[in-house]
């Protein structure tokens, strides 16, 4: 007993280590760096600056913008979710195709093609103008950046909402339709509530990405919409200010802990 | 243990003893010529059934017999391909499972996780939009007829399996349905748990005077709690009947192999209360099979009398001795064929016995006909 | 329909009628599996319309964008004598290949370790896992730069390859520690008894089972290396390009067609690698199932 004892702690070692100094440590800095100065002195204005007008306007614009894409993420995904467990014999293959291949081009690469697609003498707009109608300006616009959110965390919303509708016990389905729930009730009374936990998480999966982003902006915004993910990275490549961008990651780590406390609170639920 | 089975034993007599008062039965369920299948597997084949009203009706087999899928097309989950079903006088063959006046107790329970004990049971009569203060004192008396006072506002996902399962008879009969179906619903609990529960659901049967359609592969089950059985195998009805009936006086090779233990052996019917096995002439009851024909027959162990040697119609070795409890079961070789024997009195193995048989427990069955029926048998 | 000679006149109305709402019945069913289908292909075509059109631009023999200038190959063939391309490819793979070999062993043997470790640790060693998972990419990545920084490393190979090492553990423990726990623990003990030395006993049993778990980690692990490119914009220096940086880099002068025929050819190859290996799995599968 005590020689496994022993083993496991040989081997858990490595892992330790490389946890606290690779994941714990750099996230202690990124906290003190957001709470000194530059002269090392202690001061909360790299996180106050959040309120500068600029910085309010970016992460404003980043919580609509993100809210949205989150929200025509699930208003996407539910329904494909749906016909995928009924249709269950392809769906695990479908999976895969969705959201595994596409990654093996690069999705810097797949979100730069939505240029060619929604530009001004685009893909989409010489299509418009064949047909008669007006082109459109798609391009450096908040709902190309939404698109572009879509198109990236899509998947991200589609594998928590598949897992927690396949896991549901189709006689509990039959159970609701047996006490006498039409198809309408049932799905309002027991599966959506069921899958809530799939939900939850594919809300928190999409919504943090698409919250901090600042390539999709770059690549489909134009360089005219700043996000807050924009505006730290300018902080960290640009202007050097470590101690700023580092107070504007924790005002984004604060809304990351948040989604992550209500995602394993309703999962507590689940589980008690 | 003995407690139990006295109980048993006073709650099957008074359940005859009801049904004997209600000779006036009145057709509840029929089922016409229903057939289906899956792909190329027949799963019903021309299935013909009539249930009535305050039976209790067993539908028993092996697995993949067909007796699910009847349940699920009589609970509306599943259309026949052909064939129709009627309840109460009406086709109700294309009514959705939510309009049709009967309430399933599933398998696996199938309680809705993310409600309570008591939005679990009010979950139908919520649908029907029943009121408030209704809904609450339905709920408290199912509670009570379950034996579950108290657990109300308990999460779904703490009890234990019996009290699942309780949960799931009350959340059915609380919508006051005509018929109670219920598939398997003591499989997944340990064996005396099961056994209370035989006596919980013979118990509510009579206090709400409702039919009970029940579908086990547990032949005990079966005999214990049932009014009617019908024994189901590769789509077809083997035989219905009595527990009495079915036990005593199989039908079939399939029937008698498949309830209770047996020997079960091809013989010949030489003429009229006359038969041989192995060339041994015995007495039997039976008439009417003809002269010289094969048939098989079936004696149950238990009626497999041990005599001294020279009394006996026939003589064997004991090859093997097992104590089971009550009784001792014996294996014998009686020229090359075994039979089995139940007997409080143990014999040592190697030990020349006698066997004889009344005439009354040789019960002599038709050979089957048919290529699908012997495949049927040689697959059980 | 023999069934029916027992009923009279108006109970084979009835039936016919009943027939009849039955095959409006499956209409409506086909019409909205139909629907559905419909449905799964538009998603479909929207997550692949991009890639379908990076492809056809490899082929294109006009620079810009949108304009088809016809059929060429010309990418293809100056890809390879494009030095910068190449070595951002090469950069690419290595870090790929290396980061999800070292995540395998580390976190195959947190898992083993993680196993037998008391409730609380164990709890709190997943929790710590999480981190890199759950947390947004733009604060793992500056979390690094600023360690690195701080340490006076250079930056560059290596200090991309700690940060993808780190960002791949839990894609690994993810995948191994389902297959590590229902692992029935006698299979190493057998292996003891029988005289087994625990290392051997531990290739020879405890390995082969959590095989597939290693390995979907491994391809999880070595596909979010390839398509990384927030962390590694973080922790890179000057020289040293992965071809997601290269391609941010090139975004505004407009990407050289290569980097399409480069793309182009790494997704074609991959997916064919997979449908082999799917293929030859499929085959196991029915050779086992006879």
């Amino acid at each position: 007993m005590n020689r496994t004892k022993h083993i496991s702690r040989v081997l858990g070692l490595p892992y330790r280590l490389w946890a606290a100094v690779f994941i714990v440590v750099p996230l202690v800095m990124v906290i003190w760096y957001g709470l000194t100065d530059a002269n090392g002195h202690a001061t909360f204005a790299n996180v106050a600056a959040i309120a500068d007008p600029a910085h309010s306007k970016a992460l404003l614009m980043s919580i609509l913008l993100a809210a949205a894409a989150t929200l025509v993420c699930l208003l996407l995904a539910y329904p494909l979710c749906m016909f995928l467990v009924e249709t269950e014999s392809h769906s695990n293959s479908f999976l895969t195709m969705l959201l595994i291949i596409p990654m093996w081009m690069n999705f810097l690469l797949r979100t730069y093609a939505w240029q060619s697609i929604l530009e001004k003498t685009g893909i989409l707009n010489t299509a418009l103008t064949a047909l008669g109608l007006h082109p459109l300006r798609l391009i450096n616009t908040p709902g190309a950046i939404i698109l572009g959110m879509v198109y990236n965390f899509l998947p991200f919303m589609v594998l928590p909402i598949y897992n927690s509708l396949e896991k549901i016990d189709p006689n509990v389905i039959n159970a609701a339709r047996d006490l006498g729930a039409s198809s309408r009730q049932t799905f309002l009374k027991v599966t959506f509530p069921l899958s809530l936990p799939g939900v939850i998480s594919g809300i928190n999966l999409v919504f943090v990405p698409a919250l901090t982003t600042f390539v999709i902006t770059s690549l489909l915004g134009g360089g005219k919409i700043l996000l807050i993910g924009n505006v730290i990275e300018q902080e960290f490549t640009l202007a050097y200010d470590w101690h700023l961008g580092s107070g504007l990651s924790l005002v984004l780590l604060i809304f990351i802990i948040i989604s992550v406390v209500i995602s394993t609170l309703t999962d507590k639920e689940e589980e008690a | 243990m003995k407690q139990r089975e006295v109980r048993l034993a006073k709650a099957i007599k008074s359940r005859r003893l009801i049904r004997r008062k209600l000779k006036l039965k009145k057709e509840l369920i029929r089922l016409k010529g229903v057939s289906k299948t899956y792909g190329d597997k027949t799963v019903l084949d021309d299935l013909d059934l009539t249930i009535h009203e305050n039976e209790f009706v067993t539908l028993l087999g092996p697995s993949g017999c067909g007796k699910t899928t009847t349940l699920r097309m009589i609970a509306g989950f599943e259309t026949p391909d052909q064939g129709s079903v009627w309840f109460d006088g009406k086709d109700i063959t294309n009514l959705p499972p939510n309009q049709r006046q009967l309430n399933t107790v599933f398998q696996n329970y199938a309680l809705f996780t993310h409600m309570n004990v008591a939005d679990n049971i009010a979950f139908g009569l919520n649908i029907r939009k029943k009121e408030k203060s209704y809904i609450k004192d339905k709920v408290d008396y199912a509670l009570k007829l379950v034996g579950l006072e108290g657990y109300g506002r308990r999460s779904v996902t703490n009890l234990s399996g019996g009290q699942q399962q309780r949960v799931a008879i009350a959340r059915a009969i609380v919508n006051e349905p005509k018929v109670l179906l219920l598939d398997e619903p003591l499989a997944a609990l340990d064996l005396k748990l099961r056994q209370d529960m035989q006596y919980e659901l013979i118990r509510l049967k009579n206090e709400l005077g409702i039919t009970f359609i029940y579908v086990t592969h547990d032949q005990q089950e079966a005999l214990t709690m049932s009014d009617t059985i019908v024994v189901m195998n590769q789509g077809y009805i083997q035989q219905m009947g009595s527990p009495e009936k079915i036990y005593n006086e199989p039908e079939n090779a399939f029937v008698a192999d498949f309830i209770g233990d047996s020997n079960l052996f091809p013989a010949v019917f030489l003429r009229d209360e006359r038969i041989a096995i192995d060339g041994v002439e015995f007495a039997c009851v039976d008439k009417g099979f003809g002269k010289n024909r094969p048939v098989d027959i079936v004696i149950r162990p238990e009626d497999v009398e041990i005599t001294e040697p020279e009394k006996g119609t026939v003589t064997g070795v004991v090859t093997d001795l097992i104590f089971k409890g009550v009784h001792y079961e014996m294996c014998i070789d009686v020229n090359g064929r075994e039979w089995v024997a139940h007997s409080t009195r143990p014999h040592a193995v190697d030990e020349r016995v006698g066997i004889t048989i009344d005439p009354f427990n040789i019960q002599v069955m038709n050979k089957p006909e048919s290529e699908d029926e012997q495949a049927a048998e040689l697959e059980a | 329909m023999e069934k029916l000679t027992y009923s009279s006149g108006t109970m084979r109305k009835e039936a016919a009628l009943k027939r009849r709402i039955a095959r409006q019945e499956q209409k409506k069913r086909y019409r909205h599996l139909g629907l559905k289908r419909f449905y799964i292909a538009l998603i479909f075509i929207f997550m692949y319309a991009p890639i379908v059109l990076l492809i056809i631009q490899s082929f294109n023999r006009s620079k810009s964008r949108g304009h088809w200038g016809g059929f060429t190959l010309k990418w293809y063939a100056s890809l390879f004598t494009n030095a910068e391309i190449l070595q951002a490819f090469v950069t690419t793979i290595l870090l790929a290949v290396l980061s999800s070999l070292i995540a395998v062993i580390l976190g195959t043997m947190a898992c083993i370790a993680m196993d037998r470790m008391k409730k609380m640790d164990r709890q709190l060693m997943l929790g710590v896992t999480n981190i890199p998972m759950l947390n947004a990419d733009i604060v793992t990545g500056v979390s690094f730069m600023l360690l690195f920084m701080t340490l006076r490393m250079e930056l560059g190979f290596g200090t991309i390859l700690l940060a993808h090492i780190t960002f791949n553990i839990p894609y690994v423990i993810l995948n191994v520690m389902p297959r590590y726990r229902e692992l029935n623990p006698h299979i190493y003990e057998a292996a003891l008894d029988l005289g087994a030395t625990p290392a051997r006993a531990f290739f020879k049993t405890v390995l082969p089972e959590i095989m597939p778990g290693i390995l979907s980690g491994a391809l999880m692990a070595f596909t979010m290396s390839l398509d990384d490119f927030i962390i590694t914009h973080f922790t890179t220096g000057a020289g040293v390009d992965t071809l997601s940086t290269k391609i941010y880099a090139e975004v505004k002068l407009g990407i050289k067609p290569e980097m399409y025929a480069l793309s182009a050819m790494i997704f074609v190859t991959v997916l064919v690698l997979l449908a082999l290996v799917n293929r030859s799995q499929t085959a196991e599968a029915r050779k086992a199932g006879d």
